[in-house]
């Protein structure tokens, strides 16, 4: 089945003597109880994925939305819609930010942020939405913000700013206001990557008050929109009050003012649509082939690749939503990688972590995905392979779907602490691009050594079914009530049955409802929640939009022995 | 076909100067070079790069744009061709082909005229000596009355004779003046007296002349061909009674509805016309055939090819450029006239850069897009222009002939129908659709035409923008084109994005894959289409779409306009401008021509029978508001408006203007230097310049008051 397939697909010429080495079995029983059962529940998550999403699509509500247009304005996607290239893809990041997060609905967390290219270079766009909150910035938006300033400044992507924001949400200004990763560090941001030749371009198509009027100040070049776009410390209420001057806002900070008089921007646009193609103009006329690709050049990357063999919308039916079910991983990875070819390194050692060469969009990538609880062996093979793939600068991919490691007198005698030690030092210090794609369940050091948020990787997604905490609901139950218990004894107090299944069960729920994905999502502890069938598609994205940024030499801390 | 022997004459024909241009041009050399004759283009300044010019095996400019000076300007074209070394000059149609003079001068030089004896040109050309000449011969005139007394009831009798109804006609002036139609002898007497009295008015002169009236009047016209040795033959007719503004658009050979015993009659009395002028090489006799009597009459004798020689070629099997040369080389006829062949039937559609809603006004512009019907032995297109060539104001607007030949009309028919839905043009309008409109009428498929067709049939022929119902339809078919045009438009333009990224490495590449990827939803983006309404520019429309990326490839498209549903259509690329397009179900193809003009970007989209024409705005004009708004200002809000201060410290350099002079908005006032640069300080707006009190070799300072400028 695999040889036909890869004689199907157009490829560089496969040499006979390589022939069909490595590809990955179907894995999947189509016919089994456990294939439909997952498919239904999965289904069910994605449905419910989507319609999270059309409703964050649907922006501020059909109020403001209709206002905007009024204004002759866009919405913020459809802006960059008009900035990408035609026919580019978006790689949208945190869509549900904000999710359940305040007492008002703040979709997407009031800015949308993501990758795409723009005269064929990848850029990070940052637009505000003004019919959310008048585009003002809470605190989850302010993290959104420098998340998407995070990823430019490690991808080295020109970042361009659609500013149409009120500045800070004031009555939140504790949240937003005065801490190291608040407002203040999106334009210290700025100030480094326009340091570092990252360039920074702002389009002020509404308004740009206060804090925010630093955004296009900061930038290296601004577009301003007659009529709409406006940039001022102080609206008029707040001159008039303060100086008695009567000003009207276009008169104040209108793309007039600065575009011929006080040079706070550099174009000035006729209306959003000439705005947004001067934009375009200034990414074309952005001189990078000095500072981008001469390495890549000698990337093995293969321009032809081959599609999987099976089906990546199967990815629907595998992963199960109990996450006591196991499954294999290499069925996952069958379905994401170039014609399902996978060349596993230590196939017959440390079992429970499977680790393997393979290529995603003809880009070679090293895979660690979880087969089970990981063990001592399976924690060395761990890092034994990102040492590999760090020396040959292979980006690294992390499956994540893991309980946890291997607990227990003889285990910790074997120096399990010692074996996962070495497999975290390994995650840290790589500097390869990684990417980590939860697909079941992410407990405790697991989720540490499988590349978790602490571990920076460059992209992080999860499956609507992933679930993210300390450790289970029901261990994490067991504990604090054998606790509790010897807290009551210590009082005197005997704690009945009754009582003691209650309180577990608080635990488990709580536990339930933090480890949910969107939870997480709605926190930015990841960069969102995709649908499985796009795990081949945003893993390539991904790391295609770390291609910018040279290769860099990893140094390792001390390994304890 | 039996061919006689060529009689070898002394000097044959080695290189022929074709005195002319577009497609007539071409068509000849065509000929020329399958003999093996080298071609000789002239051109006017126009010209340069157009098709004739390329295929000609030399080319010699004649003169500027204007045909008067180029191609009607005898001894630069004589003098081209002493310069080539041509020993021959045909002069195709139009321009000096009916040239007696020009046909002396060529005979003068020693060259060859590729034509009828100058003699016959001068005979035929003059109306009434042609007459008189036809008449001596035995050839049916209409009957009439030309003669000088203009006694009333002698021109009663004479009118009864002739038969109503008459026509009355001032034998001077022109444009209908004074003309009258009577109907029945009781109304002669008033109308006569009333067309005296209104050409005496308008043209000095009262004569006026009677002749019968054909109240429904074929255009027929026999092609006849001579040798020097007075042999002369017909090729049978041809019916050009479709006219408009008195020109041909359709043209058939032979004439639909006639007998043959019609046609023999027909073809002896142009062979005898052609007689009596010892006429030789190519040439036509008009007729005017009443469908009510049967009766032909003589009008005209055209001694040159026509237009529409090739409807002939069709259906004789001939090639008559190569019968003008070999007749000019002194040979015989080839054939004798029993033994030319009829074979089939043939049409011609004369394509028109034309305004068809304005009364087909003539209409200029660039051929951003132009692909013709495929050819085959069967179809021919006999064109001048290629894409990206201009039709000017200086020529014949005419792009195109469209030449097909069926064994019968009816098979010959649907062949023409069919090549009119694949002639496709963008950039200037054009009458093709009222061409396919005129062929699928049911009177023409019937043969039923006459010169009065186009006229009498209007109601059918043209739309009538006022008709809701008609342009409701009109619309309909507008708006479902435009939505397979957006799809085929956003397929193309990402395709060619694609194809044209830099690099094109492929850690981009993956970024433009078909359909581009969203997170968790389709992209989605609206396309707006202006629709441009060719029967009522003012009932152009906006058509906002909604355009889904699925997943297969394929765009949903929608709309809040109408109530229409949801379309899916997929579009594939089949060729540089071809896609096959599928839409609710049904697989057809089109054809999309994409082009820049004026800020605009111009859609052109062909499905079967259809073509609609879109707009998309490019950018922006910029206005005289954006000017302002980027003209330097020197006003400071410190000083009263109209004030103008200094830019820069600097030196006086020079003062244009005195003080109190009205002035222009931007004229230059004075001239500052500073910094080694010159700069000129212009009026701010209209009116006049106050307090400037400044001369050369002064200093000012950065934003001192140089002068104001006041309205008064």
């Amino acid at each position: 089945r695999g040889a036909l397939g890869s004689w199907r697909s157009v490829s560089a010429v496969q040499i006979t003597r390589d022939y069909s080495l490595g590809v990955l079995p179907d894995g999947v029983d189509r016919n089994s109880e456990a294939f439909s059962r997952n498919s239904k529940d999965m289904g069910l998550l994605i449905s419910d994925l989507q319609s999270h999403i059309q409703k964050v699509l649907a922006g501020g509500g059909p109020g403001a939305v209709k206002r905007n247009k009024s204004r002759n304005k866009l919405l913020p996607r459809e802006r960059i819609d008009r900035l990408l290239d035609p026919g580019a893809s978006f790689l949208e990041l945190s869509q549900l930010a904000g999710h359940e997060l305040y007492e008002d609905t703040l979709p997407s967390g009031g800015i949308i942020t993501g990758i795409g290219p723009v005269h064929g270079r990848l850029c990070m766009f940052v637009a505000n939405d003004p019919t959310v909150k008048g585009g003002t910035y809470y605190p989850i938006t302010v993290k959104k913000h420098l998340r998407a300033q995070e990823i430019a400044a490690r991808c080295k992507l020109p970042c361009v700013y659609l500013v149409d924001s009120g500045g800070a949400f004031l009555p939140k200004q504790a949240e937003v206001f005065p801490d190291r990763e608040n407002f203040g560090r999106i334009f210290y941001n700025q100030a480094l990557m326009s340091a570092e030749g990252i360039p920074q371009i702002a389009l002020v198509l509404g308004s740009c008050t206060a804090g925010g009027a630093y955004i296009p100040a900061m930038a290296d070049e601004s577009v301003m929109v007659k009529g709409n776009g406006t940039i001022f410390l102080a609206g008029p209420p707040l001159v008039k009050a303060a100086t008695g001057e009567d000003v009207s806002a276009e008169d104040l900070g209108g793309a007039s003012v600065h575009c011929k008089t006080s040079g706070v921007s550099d174009y000035f646009a006729q209306d959003e649509l000439h705005g947004l193609t001067l934009g375009r103009n200034i990414i074309k006329n952005l001189h990078m082939a000095g500072k981008q690709g001469l390495k890549s050049e000698l990337r093995s990357i293969s321009s032809e690749y081959k599609e999987p063999l099976f089906d990546v919308k199967e990815l629907r039916s595998i992963a199960p939503t109990d996450h006591k079910q196991q499954f294999d991983i290499r069925s996952v990875i069958a379905r994401i990688v170039d014609g399902s070819e996978f060349d596993e390194f230590k196939k017959l050692y440390g079992t429970t972590l499977v680790t393997g060469f393979a290529r995603i969009f003809g880009q070679p990538v090293g895979i660690i995905g979880n087969n089970g609880i990981l063990f001592n062996e399976s924690a060395l093979k761990g890092a034994h392979f990102i040492e590999l793939c760090t020396q040959r600068n292979i980006p690294l991919v992390f499956l994540q779907n893991i309980t946890g490691f291997m607990v227990g007198s003889r285990s910790e005698a074997n120096g399990i602490a010692k074996s996962g030690a070495k497999m975290v030092m390994a995650v840290s210090c790589a500097k390869v691009p990684k990417v980590t794609i939860i697909i079941g369940g992410s407990f405790g050091a697991g989720n540490y050594a499988m590349c978790g948020r602490a571990y920076s990787p460059d992209f992080m997604f999860l499956w609507p079914n992933a679930k993210i905490s300390v450790m289970g609901g029901a261990q994490a139950a067991g504990v604090l009530a054998q606790i509790e218990r010897s807290n009551k004894k210590k009082q005197g107090i005997e704690w009945d049955k009754e009582e003691e299944e209650k309180f577990k069960a608080k635990v488990v729920e709580a536990y339930e409802k933090e480890g949910n994905s969107y939870y997480s999502t709605a926190r930015l502890w990841d960069d969102g929640i995709i649908d499985p069938a796009d795990t081949r598609k945003v893993i390539g994205l991904s790391i295609a939009a770390t291609m910018n940024r040279d290769p860099e030499e990893t140094k390792f801390g001390v390994f304890r022995m | 076909l039996p061919v006689r022997p060529f009689s070898d004459s002394p000097q044959r024909i080695e290189k022929i100067l074709i005195a002319n241009r577009g497609e007539i041009a071409c068509r000849i050399m065509r000929t020329a070079k399958r003999l093996g004759i080298q071609t000789v283009a002239v051109f006017s300044d126009a010209d340069r790069h157009s098709l004739h010019v390329k295929s000609a095996d030399e080319a010699v400019r004649i003169g500027p744009a204007p045909a008067r000076l180029s191609y009607l300007d005898a001894s630069s074209i004589l003098d081209a061709a002493v310069r080539t070394g041509a020993q021959a000059i045909h002069p195709g149609y139009g321009f000096l082909s009916e040239s007696s003079d020009f046909a002396q001068l060529c005979e003068d030089k020693g060259l060859t005229f590729i034509g009828p004896p100058a003699s016959a040109i001068r005979d035929m050309g003059d109306k009434s000596a042609s007459k008189r000449i036809m008449g001596a011969a035995g050839v049916p005139l209409v009957p009439g009355y030309h003669g000088k007394d203009q006694d009333i009831d002698l021109m009663k009798i004479e009118a009864d004779k002739i038969g109503y109804p008459i026509l009355i006609k001032p034998t001077h002036g022109g444009g209908g003046k004074g003309m009258r139609i009577v109907q029945s002898p009781d109304e002669f007497v008033e109308a006569f007296l009333g067309a005296q009295r209104e050409a005496a008015a308008s043209f000095g002169v009262n004569t006026i002349l009677l002749e019968k009236y054909i109240t429904q009047p074929r255009h027929i016209e026999v092609q006849i061909f001579g040798d020097k040795h007075g042999n002369v033959l017909h090729l049978y007719e041809r019916d050009c009674s479709v006219q408009r503004r008195h020109q041909k658009i359709i043209e058939e050979a032979p004439a639909p509805n006639v007998s043959n015993d019609f046609r023999s009659h027909l073809g002896q009395a142009a062979v005898s016309a052609a007689k009596a002028v010892s006429y030789h090489s190519a040439g036509t006799v008009e007729f005017i055939v009443d469908t009510v009597s049967g009766q032909f009459y003589f009008m005209e004798m055209n001694t040159r090819l026509q237009v529409e020689h090739p409807v002939t070629e069709m259906i004789v099997g001939q090639d008559l450029v190569e019968w003008q040369i070999r007749v000019a080389n002194g040979e015989h006829l080839p054939i004798s006239q029993s033994q030319v062949p009829l074979s089939g039937h043939a049409f011609e559609a004369r394509i028109y850069a034309e305004n068809v809603p304005k009364g087909f006004l003539p209409a200029t512009g660039v051929l951003h897009h132009y692909q013709h019907a495929p050819v085959s032995p069967s179809v021919r297109v006999e064109t001048g222009v290629e894409q990206g060539d201009s039709v000017s104001m200086h020529y014949d607007p005419m792009i195109a002939k469209l030449v097909v030949w069926g064994e019968n009309r009816a098979v010959a028919l649907v062949k023409l129908k069919d090549c009119l839905t694949k002639f496709q043009v963008a950039g200037v309008p054009t009458n093709i659709s009222f061409l396919s409109k005129l062929a699928n009428h049911r009177e023409f498929e019937n043969g039923n035409v006459e010169t009065h067709f186009i006229e009498h049939f209007k109601d059918d022929l043209f739309v009538n923008p006022s008709n809701l119902e008609v342009m409701n339809t009109v619309l309909g078919a507008a708006r479902f084109v435009a939505k397979l045009a957006a799809a085929c438009l956003i397929e193309k333009e990402n395709s060619v994005f694609r194809e044209i990224l830099p690099g094109s490495n492929n850690t981009i590449s993956i970024w433009y894959s078909s359909p581009p990827f969203r997170v968790n939803h389709c992209a989605r983006h609206t396309v707006e289409l202006e629709w441009e309404n060719e029967y009522d520019s003012s009932g152009s429309r906006l058509l906002t779409y909604s355009i889904t990326y699925k997943s297969d490839g394929s765009y949903l498209i929608e709309t809040e306009e109408d109530i229409s549903p949801p379309l899916e259509v997929k579009a594939t690329c089949v060729g540089d401008h071809d896609f096959r397009v599928e839409a609710d179900g049904v697989i057809m193809d089109v054809s999309l021509a994409v082009y820049s003009k004026d800020q605009t970007k111009h859609i052109h989209l062909w499905h079967g029978s259809h073509h609609h024409h879109y707009r998309q705005k490019l950018g922006l004009e910029l206005s005289d508001e954006d000017e302002t708004e980027h003209r330097p200002s020197f006003d400071r809000s410190s000083h009263p408006p109209g004030t103008v201060v200094a830019p820069m410290a600097g030196l006086v350099v020079k003062v244009l203007i005195k003080d109190a002079t009205k002035v222009e908005e931007g004229q230059p006032i004075l001239v500052l230097e500073a910094m080694k640069m010159e700069h000129a300080v212009k009026a701010p707006s209209a009116g006049y310049v106050r307090g400037l009190h400044l001369a050369a070799g002064q200093q000012v300072s950065d934003g001192s008051v140089l002068f104001s400028i006041k309205e008064e």
